[in-house]
C-alpha cells in the first residue's frame, strides 16, 4: 500500500504575524516558514505504518511555488520516499487544492491519505474532508490513533466529548491531530540521503484543474487588542475585584 | 431563497451552539429552516422548532445518523442542497468534519468558523490563530458556512415551527462507528460555560487537576479547559483543550492557571469577557491579556481563591 501526505509550507508556528497597515494581508516576507506541524504528524504516521510493514511506499506532495521543495525536502530527511511538487505562485483555496490532490492520487493510486486536520495559516481545517467528498472515499478526521486492519483503517478521532472509533473502508482519507504520535527529527544521515531522493515538479496549471479563488479576500485587519490589566496583590484583593468591579463572581 | 441550519444536538435535546448559529444564519436574511439529523432525535427537533425565527424543523431520523459518520449525513446534505442556497452550522467537531465534505459534493469553497456576517455573501473571519481577521467574499452561488458560536449571541424562544420528516439518503457504507468515551458529569461544556477553570503544565499532574481545578470550578459552577501542554502530558482530556487548535471559548470569566501565554493558547480565549491569570513567573505572556494577574504559587493560590469564594457562599 502506497501512503500519499500532502504537506503545506506555512509561516512557522512560533512567529508573532503582523497585519499590514494598508489591509492587503499579512506581512509575511521575512518570517521563517515551516512544515505545517499537523503534516509533520502525518509523515511520521506514515512512517511508522512503513516500518511495520504495512506500507510500501511514503510520497509527498505539496501545492506551492518553488520554496515548498523546501518543504519537501525536510519530510524527505525524515524518512519518505519521493516527492510531488506542484508548482503555484499565487496561493491556492482548500476546494482548488483538493481537485489538483485529486489529479495526483489519480495518477498514484494511494491506499492512504494523511493529511492535517489544519493548516495553522489559514485555519480552514477543510482540505482532507473536501478530498475525500470528491474521491468518494470514506474519511477520518482528527485522528489519535490509527491501525490497519486488512482491507480496513481502524481510526481513534478526537471529538468534542471525548474520543470515538470508527473503522474506515479502504481507501481512506485520515487527518492528523495533535496527540496521533511525535513526530521524529531528521537524523544526519537522513539529511543526506534526502538530498539524492527525487522531486518530481509539475505546474498546477497541468492538472486542468480550475484555480479561480471563490473567496475574494477583500481586507485583511488586525483583531482588536487586548491591554493588559492590573496585577493584584493577593487573592483577597482578586476576589474583591472580581466581584465589585467586575461583577462576574 | 432558504437557509438551511445543521442543528447540533444530543439526539434528545438541542445544544445551545445551534441557538447561537441561527442567529448567524438569519442574518443572512432569508428564512432559515433547520436540520436535525440523528437517530430519535425528536426531542431535538421539537426544541428546534420552539427557536425564533425558525421557518420549518427537518427530522431526518434514521440509524445511519446516530454516531456523527460524515459520509451519510454528507450525502443528506447534498439531497437537500437544490431547496437551499445556503448551509450554516455551528463549528462543532461533527460539522467540522461534515461541512468541508458537503461543499466539496457542491462545488463551492467552504468559509470556515465565521466570527461576522457582513453582508449574505461577505464574512469575517479569523486566520493566523485570531492574529488577523479576513473579510472575504464568497463568488460561490450556494454558500457553506460554519460559525464561530462563541461570537454570536443566543437566539430565544418563540417560534412554532412544523416539523417535518425527510428521508434518509441513500448511505456510502463507507465507514461505520466502533465505540466511543465520551466524558459525563454535570459540569458545563465549554462551549456554552459562563465561566471556564483551565489548567496548563504548571499543574504538574492531572490528580493535581482534580486536587486544585475541580473544586475551584465546581464552586464557580464553571467548566475546565486545558492547554495543550497539559493535554499532551496526559493530566487532561483531549476534549478540555482551549487553543487554535482545540476549542475557542468566550465565557464571561476565564481562570488560567499555570499557563504561559503561547499565541496558540490565546487564540482560543482572549474574546473572554474578563481573564484572570495565575502565574509564579510574572513575566508571563499570559498577562498580557489578563484583567486580573496574581502572581503566585498556584498550590497556594488555588485552595485560598476556592475558600475565599466559599465564604462569599458561593
Ligand atoms: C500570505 C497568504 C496570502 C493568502 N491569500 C489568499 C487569497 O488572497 N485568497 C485566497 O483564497 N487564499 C489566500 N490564502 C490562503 C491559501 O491559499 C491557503 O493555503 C489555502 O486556502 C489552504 O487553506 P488551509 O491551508 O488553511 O487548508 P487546511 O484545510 O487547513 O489544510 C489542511 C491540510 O491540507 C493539506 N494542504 C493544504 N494546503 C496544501 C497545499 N498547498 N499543498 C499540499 N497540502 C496542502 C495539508 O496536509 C494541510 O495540513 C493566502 C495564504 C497566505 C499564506
Ligand atoms: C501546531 C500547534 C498547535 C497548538 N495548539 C495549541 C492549542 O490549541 N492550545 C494550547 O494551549 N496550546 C497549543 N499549542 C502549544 C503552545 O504553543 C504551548 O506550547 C502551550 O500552550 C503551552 O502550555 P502551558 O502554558 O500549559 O505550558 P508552559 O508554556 O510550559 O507554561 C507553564 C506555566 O506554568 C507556570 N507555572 C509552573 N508552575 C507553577 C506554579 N507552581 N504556580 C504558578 N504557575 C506555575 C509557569 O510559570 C509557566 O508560565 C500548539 C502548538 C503547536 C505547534
Amino acid at each position: 500500500m502506497k501512503i500519499l501526505v500532502p504537506v503545506k509550507r506555512v509561516v512557522d508556528f512560533n512567529v508573532q504575524i503582523r497585519v499590514k497597515s494598508d489591509g492587503s494581508g499579512v506581512d509575511i516576507a521575512k518570517a521563517k516558514m515551516s512544515m505545517n506541524p499537523f503534516d509533520e504528524i502525518a509523515i511520521e504516521e506514515a512512517l511508522r505504518l512503513q516500518e511495520a510493514g504495512k506500507a510500501s511506499e511514503v510520497v509527498l506532495v505539496s501545492i506551492g511555488p518553488a520554496q515548498a521543495a523546501e518543504t519537501i525536502r525536510t519530510g524527505l530527511s525524515m524518512g519518505a520516499d519521493r516527492g510531488i511538487l506542484v508548482r503555484s505562485e499565487a496561493p491556492v483555496e482548500p476546494l482548488a487544492v483538493a481537485k489538483i490532490l485529486k489529479a495526483v492520487v489519480e495518477e498514484e493510486g494511494p491506499g492512504l491519505i494523511i493529511l492535517g486536520k489544519q493548516a495553522i495559516d489559514d485555519d480552514s481545517n477543510q482540505t482532507g474532508q473536501m478530498l475525500a467528498g470528491l474521491l468518494g472515499w470514506a474519511q477520518a478526521t482528527f485522528a489519535s490513533k490509527l491501525e490497519v486492519d486488512g482491507a480496513y483503517f481502524k481510526v481513534t478521532r478526537e471529538i468534542d466529548g471525548g474520543l470515538q472509533t470508527v473503522r474506515l473502508k479502504a481507501p481512506a482519507i485520515v487527518t492528523t491531530d495533535l496527540r496521533l504520535n511525535e513526530p521524529r527529527y531528521a537524523s544526519l544521515p537522513n539529511i543526506m540521503k534526502a538530498k539524492k531522493k527525487p522531486i518530481v515538479e509539475r505546474a498546477a496549471e497541468l492538472y486542468g484543474v480550475d484555480l479561480a479563488p471563490r473567496l475574494e479576500v477583500l481586507r485583511t485587519t488586525e483583531p482588536p487588542g487586548r491591554k493588559a490589566g492590573v496585577k493584584v496583590k493577593d487573592v483577597a484583593e482578586l476576589v474583591s475585584r472580581l466581584r465589585n468591579e467586575a461583577g462576574v463572581i | 431563497m432558504t437557509t438551511l441550519l445543521l442543528a447540533e444536538h444530543d439526539h434528545a435535546s438541542l445544544k445551545d451552539v445551534t441557538t447561537k448559529a441561527l442567529t448567524a444564519a438569519a442574518q443572512l436574511g432569508a428564512p432559515v429552516d433547520v436540520l436535525v439529523a440523528g437517530e430519535n432525535a425528536r426531542g431535538a427537533a421539537e426544541a428546534a422548532a420552539k427557536l425564533s425565527g425558525v421557518a420549518k424543523v427537518l427530522l431526518a431520523d434514521a440509524p445511519a445518523y446516530a454516531h456523527d459518520l460524515a459520509e451519510p449525513l454528507a450525502a443528506l446534505v447534498r439531497s437537500l442542497a437544490p431547496g437551499y442556497d445556503a448551509f450554516v452550522a455551528p463549528a462543532t467537531s461533527r460539522f467540522k468534519n461534515v461541512m468541508p465534505r458537503v461543499a466539496a459534493l457542491l462545488d463551492v469553497m467552504q468559509i470556515s468558523e465565521i466570527i461576522k456576517v457582513v453582508a449574505p455573501d461577505t464574512f469575517e473571519r479569523p486566520i493566523y490563530a485570531g492574529n488577523a481577521i479576513q473579510t472575504v467574499k464568497s463568488r460561490d452561488a450556494k454558500k457553506v458556512i460554519t460559525v464561530r458560536s462563541s461570537t454570536f449571541a443566543a437566539t430565544g424562544e418563540g417560534g412554532s415551527a412544523p416539523v417535518e420528516a425527510v428521508a434518509a439518503a441513500a448511505d456510502p457504507g463507507l465507514s461505520s462507528f466502533v465505540g466511543e468515551r465520551v466524558a459525563r458529569n454535570n459540569r458545563p461544556e465549554l462551549a456554552s460555560a459562563r465561566v471556564i477553570v483551565s489548567g496548563g503544565r504548571g499543574m504538574r499532574s492531572s490528580a493535581n487537576f482534580t486536587k486544585y481545578i475541580e473544586p475551584l470550578a465546581d464552586r464557580l459552577g464553571a467548566g475546565v479547559g486545558a492547554s495543550r501542554a497539559a493535554v499532551d502530558s496526559g493530566f487532561a482530556p483531549n476534549d478540555w483543550q482551549v487553543g487554535q487548535t482545540g476549542k475557542v471559548v468566550a465565557p464571561e470569566l476565564y481562570i488560567a492557571i499555570g499557563i504561559s501565554g503561547a499565541i496558540q493558547h490565546l487564540a482560543g480565549m482572549k474574546d473572554s469577557k474578563v481573564i484572570v491569570a495565575i502565574n509564579k513567573d510574572a513575566d508571563a505572556p499570559i498577562f498580557q491579556v489578563a484583567d486580573y494577574g496574581l502572581v503566585a504559587d498556584l498550590y497556594e493560590a488555588v485552595p485560598e481563591l476556592t475558600e475565599e469564594l466559599g465564604k462569599l457562599g458561593r
